[in-house]
């Protein structure tokens, strides 16, 4: 019978129709400012820089300033400059830290190679999506400051490579005090092992 | 048939006459068409501005998305935003394109969509203009929007837009003559041209319940069903909208049109799939009466409203659905399919007339009889409709 495959079709815009009324999960449009989606745990842009803590990120940045994410950008849009003093880190080492830190988001190309040849982990890929500025010079310029996000926020949004990373560091710290009790026992020989003061509580676990 | 005077059956024609009551007789016939034109054309002209949102919403909800839903309230205020967005754009008419007809196009489209208005029936005493020949008027006015098409693509001096108007062209030599056909009968069996008289003779109901409307018999279906096809082509909708077809001639006669002429071009679709749609209702499914007994105290216009509307969310139902057909399936399906259906649809009005009479058991016979005459040609019709056109096969060198 001809005709019918037009009313097959008439019935699946009308299904469609209803359903969109009735049915909360075919009605895949999320309204954006008002709501937002998760966005997957894989999904990078720009780089951000990880520090310890909540409190005073800026102090407590995981970054000693080897330079060697500079060197491997390809675009070549981060800029350091090393600080003349030393610090101490998460370990209580002895660190140089960067003066200058800048990341030219209008060049970056979002390769993620800084975050792979980062030796200390503390370059990752940041989420954020909503960075049109007006001034394309300055404002897309990051410095430090607008870079540095602490440990929590990492976890926020790619929880699984943060919990990694997390064991990681604190295994190569405990093993740090594990070598240093040992120097320190066979240095002083008959003197108790005094283990040194606590370091600085990394972030949080989630 | 019974005659309700009830205030709000009458409040258009009351507050129209109190309006112009103070004018000396002359310049009160003067007055009252004016006043007429202005109504259709605010009603109209909103119907058409929230046509426009009631169709992105819909066909966003046929897509599983909301459609418009920023400006205002639901997106209520989208049609306006859109026509203040058209105002404010600028008029390009290209250099080599005629400049008086490439100007005339739109106007003169716009003025033949709303002239069909004047003849319908909007409701009981509801009718602008009371002609004898009202459906030829209307048949009329309503073609010669064609030919403004015709006048858009010639004068934009453009090959896509020349394209567009020699479909549009064929499209109306296609789909005017079963267009006309299907009407025939109806006039047939209502001896009479007038679209009063026509929903008239539709008045009352059998057995006091099934309404009289024409498309309650077997031949006033069938006619229905090819008025409708080749009403969707008149008014260059979807499935049909080859002149316009964005995806093979960029916008079609409408290429070089920009700003406010574009959406005049606009407006005369809507106007003309709204003056058809409401052609339809005057022509089979009863005008402005109302389908139960019951139910009179809603008023007349009301009913065609709602008509009116039924019809239109079928058009915009239809576009959300059906893929736009190619010119030569399209010119097929009107000469092979729709004109002998129509034609022989004549044959089965005329023995539905001429069998007014039968009673009893021969009630049932003259069903049957009917219903062969129209499902028989369709359904033989129908299947060689397909023959003949399988796959292409295309051949390389």
């Amino acid at each position: 019978m001809f005709g019918t495959g037009l009313l097959q079709g008439l019935a699946v815009t009308a299904k469609n129709f209803a359903g969109s009324f009735l049915v909360r999960e075919r009605f895949v449009t999320t309204q954006y400012p008002e709501e937002r989606t998760k966005l997957p745990e894989a999904y990078r842009n720009f780089p951000f820089l990880v520090s310890e803590s909540h409190d005073d990120p800026l102090g407590t940045l995981r970054c000693v300033a080897c330079q060697i994410c500079e060197k491997e950008c390809p675009p070549q849009c981060i800029y350091i400059e090393k600080s003349r003093d030393k610090k101490p880190d998460a370990n209580g080492k002895m660190q140089i830290y960067p003066a200058i830190f800048d990341i030219d988001t209008a060049v970056c190309m979002s390769c993620q190679i800084c975050v792979e040849v980062c030796p200390f982990d503390a370059i990752k890929m940041d989420q954020v999506f909503e960075i049109a500025v007006t001034n394309r010079f300055d404002g897309l310029m990051l410095d430090k400051h607008a870079l540095a996000k602490p440990n929590e926020y990492f976890h926020s949004i790619h929880p699984t490579e943060a919990a990694e990373v997390d064991g990681r560091l604190a295994a190569s710290r405990r093993a740090a005090e594990e070598k240093a009790r040992a120097a320190a026992a066979a240095k002083a020989g008959a003197k108790p092992a005094v283990p040194g003061p606590p370091p600085p509580t990394p972030g949080a676990q989630p | 048939m019974k005659t309700t005077s009830s205030l709000l059956e009458n409040a258009p024609v009351l507050l129209r006459d109190w309006a112009t009551a103070f004018l000396p007789a002359r310049a009160r016939w003067f007055a009252d068409s004016l006043i007429d034109i202005v109504a259709i054309l605010a009603v109209f002209g909103l119907l058409f501005a929230f046509l426009t949102l009631a169709e992105r919403k819909i066909l966003g909800r046929v897509q599983n998305r909301p459609g418009p839903n920023r400006a205002g309230w639901f997106g209520l205020l989208q049609p306006f935003a859109d026509g203040i967005k058209m105002l404010t754009k600028e008029d390009v008419v290209p250099a080599a394109a005629d400049q008086v007809l490439h100007f005339l196009a739109p106007v003169v489209l716009l003025a033949f969509s709303i002239l069909t208005f004047a003849v319908i029936p909007y409701g009981r005493n509801l009718v602008p203009l009371d002609l004898d020949a009202a459906v030829v008027f209307f048949f009329a006015a309503s073609s010669s929007t064609e030919l403004a098409v015709f006048m858009a693509g010639w004068a934009s001096h453009n090959k896509y837009s020349l394209f567009a108007a020699m479909r549009a062209l064929a499209q109306l030599v296609s789909y005017e003559l079963p267009l006309l056909l299907s009407v025939v009968p109806v006039a047939l069996a209502t001896g009479t041209l007038s679209t009063t008289g026509i929903v008239a003779a539709q008045a009352g109901w059998k057995w006091g319940l099934v309404p009289r409307w024409l498309v309650f018999t077997p031949w006033g279906a069938a006619a229905f069903a090819v008025f409708m096809v080749s009403a969707l082509a008149e008014s260059n909708r979807s499935p049909f909208d080859l002149p316009e077809a964005e995806s093979e001639l960029i916008a079609g006669h409408l290429t070089e049109y920009s700003g406010f002429k574009y959406a005049l071009f606009f407006m005369a679709e809507y106007f003309g799939m709204c003056a058809l749609s409401g052609m339809a209702v005057t022509l089979f499914l009863g005008g402005w009466q109302a389908p139960l007994p019951a139910l009179e105290f809603i008023p007349s216009y009301a009913w065609f409203a709602v008509k009116l509307l039924a019809l239109l969310s079928g058009f915009i139902w239809i576009r959300a659905t059906l893929p736009r057909l190619r010119i030569d399936q399209l010119t097929r399906l009107a000469w092979k399919l729709l004109v002998p259906l129509a034609l022989v649809n004549l044959v089965t009005a005329g023995f539905w007339e001429l069998s007014a009479g039968w009673q009893g058991a021969h009630q049932p016979l003259r069903w049957a009889v009917a219903i062969v005459l129209v499902a028989g040609p369709a359904l033989l019709l129908g299947r060689s409709l397909g023959s003949g056109i399988g796959p292409r096969t295309y051949r390389y060198a």
